[in-house]
């Protein structure tokens, strides 16, 4: 079964000039999509996400019980309900009390508010890491809180949670297609989009999902790379 | 007196762990704490810098700051406290993600906020006094144990403390590296620094220090001079323990 679609696609993808044709046409607009909106969009919220994530821990890390309560509704609220809700919430909902946002903006504040709750349990994890030692070894020395986790905590922790957060970053940058339902022009909408006027839609959606692979891809290096850098002070 | 300390208590939950102790600390004088696991050594000398805050109890500095347990007291005066003593661990603790001559700059410069080449140059002199001059770019899972040692008592020296506290500072070494250690620390009992360490080393004890202490159940139960304890102990429990740390006695 799996074998006959395969190669029903490779025939459908390789069957006369025509279909090869449309796939290299649609290329540049799927790509400009994923320049202009997809990655932008992944980068910039993933961004934002982390600051509120890294306030969020520290929160979420706090012996005063009204610091953390805050951040564990947060984080509940946004792991509880689908990002699509959250997405349209934020698009749709927010124009009937007043607050109308471009499709843009919304898309980064739906997206950056969820990465952020996510993130912040992989934040909270990687500072719970840490052995005590180095907390008491920083206050040793003469520093306060803040300081210890500046500058010996943090430094510690994010090489342990770069594998996490990649993870986090990589399915951000596939959920960026949801945004193609607030009508942001992002690499799948213009697969949509090309898909409406010629009906090739196993055509059209494959491409876009390879172009999604190829980019997550891409990432999955650019996180090697950081990991091996972090490592330098590991025994190996 | 460097340092005066009145009834110190200290409980975890229900657990009391010091129960009223009276301790004085020399100026320039060696304190060895010795006793049993669970005795309360540890948490005693965690307590005179602050990683554990006594529940009750008054400390008197010989500068005139002072403390008293029996009230709550602001995070100012505690990082007070914990900046007159530098502290060496048994498990080292070293900073991982520096190298030996980073983690003793650590203190004196993100701290003390001195200049860095100053800080430096006098880290250079400490890490040769512990005999690692030629150690001081490597990270520390590139350092034996002894090596990691003598990097946290350089890093405690830094800061120039008025006191250092030493938490069973070769519990963890191979026997063979324990020598080196113990040797730093007698280097530094001959320079005048005030020391308060807590170990099981009794010869060390013996020939180091000024003052022993031994603690059993929370309590001091015996102290004096070296020989007077170590030789000719008074207190059926510090014989019992003496006896059975030194099997040859």
């Amino acid at each position: 079964m799996k074998m006959f679609l395969v190669s029903n696609l490779l025939f459908t993808v390789t069957n006369g000039s025509g279909n090869w044709d449309l796939i290299v046409r649609a290329l540049w607009p799927m790509v400009e999509g994923a320049i202009k909106y997809t990655i932008p969009l992944a980068l910039v919220s993933f961004l934002i996400g982390l600051m509120i994530a890294l306030l969020t821990a520290v929160m979420r890390l706090s012996s005063v019980a009204i610091v953390r309560a805050p951040a564990v509704f947060y984080v509940s609220a946004i792991r509880g309900t689908p990002l699509l809700v959250q997405l349209f919430i934020v698009f749709y909902g927010l124009p009937s009390i007043g607050l109308t946002i471009d499709p843009l903006p919304s898309a980064v504040i739906a997206f950056s508010l969820n990465v952020g709750a996510y993130a912040s349990e992989v934040i909270r994890a990687s500072i719970s890491s840490i052995p005590k030692g180095q907390w008491e070894a920083g206050y040793t020395v003469g520093m306060t809180y803040g300081t210890t986790l500046r500058r010996i905590i943090l430094p510690q922790a994010t090489r342990v949670s770069i594998p996490p957060l990649s993870n986090t970053f990589i399915s951000l940058v596939k959920d960026t297609s949801l945004a193609s339902l607030i009508l942001v022009t992002e690499l799948f909408r213009k697969a949509q989009e090309i898909a409406a006027n010629t009906f090739d839609f196993l055509l059209l959606y494959t491409e876009a999902a390879v172009l999604y692979w190829i980019i997550c891809f891409l990432l999955s290096i650019v996180q090697e790379i950081i990991e091996r850098r972090l490592e330098r002070y590991i025994a190996k | 007196m460097l340092l005066s300390i009145q009834g110190l208590q200290k409980s975890f939950g229900e657990l009391a762990v010091l129960k009223d102790i009276d301790l004085d600390v020399g100026k320039g004088k060696v304190v060895t704490i010795m006793g049993p696991s669970g005795s309360g050594k540890t948490t005693l000398l965690r307590c005179l810098n602050g990683l554990e805050i006594p529940n009750q109890g008054y400390y008197q500095f010989h500068d005139g700051f002072t403390l008293d347990f029996n009230q709550k007291l602001s995070k100012k005066e505690m990082l007070q406290l914990r900046r007159k003593s530098g502290m060496v661990f048994q498990s080292y603790n070293l900073f991982p993600h520096k190298t030996a001559l980073e983690n003793v700059i650590e203190g004196p410069v993100i701290v003390q906020k001195k200049d860095k080449q100053s800080a430096i140059s006098h880290a250079k002199q400490l890490l040769s006094k512990v005999g690692l001059e030629d150690k001081m770019d490597l990270y520390p899972h590139q350092l034996s144990g002894g090596q990691q040692q003598r990097v946290g008592i350089a890093r405690a020296l830094a800061i120039e403390p008025e006191l250092m506290l030493f938490d069973e500072p070769t519990s963890a070494l191979d026997p063979e590296l324990i020598g080196d250690v113990l040797g730093v620390i007698k280097d530094l009992a001959n320079e005048g620094w005030t020391m308060v360490v807590v170990t099981h080393e009794v010869s060390f004890a013996k020939h180091v220090s000024d003052h022993v202490i031994f603690m059993d159940g929370g309590y001091i139960v015996e102290q004096g001079n070296p020989k007077d304890v170590l030789e000719q102990p008074q207190e059926p429990r510090t014989k019992q323990f003496l006896k059975r740390i030194l099997p040859e006695v």
